[in-house]
């Protein structure tokens, strides 16, 4: 791993704060679809166009993103503000990456949406787009399955969750936390 | 009103906090927050906002976060909102970033996400179920429901495409 406060600019001189904000204020404005749609943008803009951080030390990146709690797409914008200018950087990084999300969303809850909230076509749009979102949800559950699930003992040990959660009606932050404390136990040598 | 910013503050730190490798990890935990714990929105309400979020750029639980935090209390609602959810990133990130690069690559913790995904993936199943209720109530909800998980597991595309099919079948089958 490169040392957070590496420098790896082109030219090895300081990044402005306005670069960093305006570069990742452009990845939350412009990136549809979410994280896994995010962080290919934020690779192309700091590994290719920028040369902020080579390819490995986006990997280490990666890795700390994908293994810890929160969004990866404001994961790797903050740790790629750190490495670029201390603290201050990693605040300006995160404040881009989200603040055309707070804008655009604001305008839509505060004004379109009391707007068009009765009307019918609206509704004929959300009575699509309801199924819709939950076949998204249903697919992000068997695809993130087919990638992890694949020793018998990771299957059965999402099955008992399953069951435990349906039965006992217990808040998810249990049922994760049960499911890391029982990986620990039983996923030592195969698990996935 | 102190007491509205200081509940929707904390239920989205710990959406924020359990939400591990990003996605839709994050729709169970939003769930139980704001349907199930609160009462703050319905089923149907809580998928409409996800529908939104998902149209609309930039981290879909940040969006989600927003809309929500306005819906119950106003523009300083959507800035809590949005602040709790991404207050465990910040904390983590910007003092302990270190340390968990190390603690990451231990063995152990590979095992301890191994269980917690597998943990994951029953709960946005179950997630799915639940919500699916609030969703899938008649027979055009039900095909673009089956159209769409089965397109989705032949082939994986963007969110966007399903956005756009949901609300063109929506358009043309719904009840009017």
């Amino acid at each position: 791993m490169t040392a957070p406060n590496t420098l790896a600019g082109p030219s090895g001189s300081k990044e402005s704060l306005l670069t960093i904000l305006l570069t990742f204020l452009k990845v939350g404005a412009f990136t549809f679809g979410g994280g896994y749609a995010i962080l290919p943008v934020i690779r192309q803009e700091v590994v290719i166009n920028r040369r902020w951080v080579a390819e490995d030390a986006f990997a280490d990146i990666l890795i700390i993103t994908q293994g810890m709690p929160g969004q990866l797409a404001l994961n790797s914008a903050i740790q790629i503000g750190v490495r670029l200018r201390g603290t201050i950087g990693g605040l300006v990084a995160a404040l881009g990456v989200t603040a055309p999300s707070v804008i655009i969303l604001l305008i839509i809850a505060a004004w379109l949406y009391p707007l068009y909230r009765d009307n019918q076509y609206v509704h004929a749009v959300f009575y699509g787009l309801r199924p819709a979102v939950v076949a998204l949800i249903a697919a992000a559950a068997f695809n993130l399955g087919k990638d992890i699930l694949h020793g018998t003992r990771g299957i059965i040990l999402c099955a008992v969750l399953l069951i435990t959660a349906i039965i006992s009606q217990v808040h998810p932050i249990l049922v994760l936390v049960a499911g890391g404390v029982a990986g620990l136990l039983v996923c030592k040598r195969e698990c996935h | 009103m102190i007491q509205v910013i200081l509940s929707l503050y904390w239920s989205f730190f710990k959406v924020g906090l359990f939400t591990i490798g990003g996605g839709y990890a994050m729709i169970p935990l939003m769930e139980a927050e704001v349907i199930d714990t609160h009462g703050w929105l319905s089923a149907a309400e809580f998928l409409d906002i996800i529908a939104v979020a998902e149209m609309t750029p930039g981290p879909v639980s940040i969006n989600a976060a927003t809309f929500i935090g306005y819906r119950m209390a106003g523009v300083a609602g959507s800035l809590i909102t949005t602040l709790g959810v991404i207050t465990p990133s910040l904390v983590l990130l910007l003092l302990l970033s270190k340390i968990l690069f190390t603690l990451i690559q231990k063995p152990e913790a590979e095992s301890f996400l191994n269980g917690l995904r597998s943990a994951l993936v029953a709960l946005i199943l179950l997630a799915a179920y639940s919500l699916g209720q609030a969703a899938i109530v008649d027979i055009p909800t039900i095909a673009i429901f089956v159209l769409l998980l089965a397109a989705s597991l032949i082939k994986q595309i963007s969110p966007l495409y399903y956005i756009a099919i949901g609300a063109i079948l929506g358009l043309i089958f719904f009840p009017y």
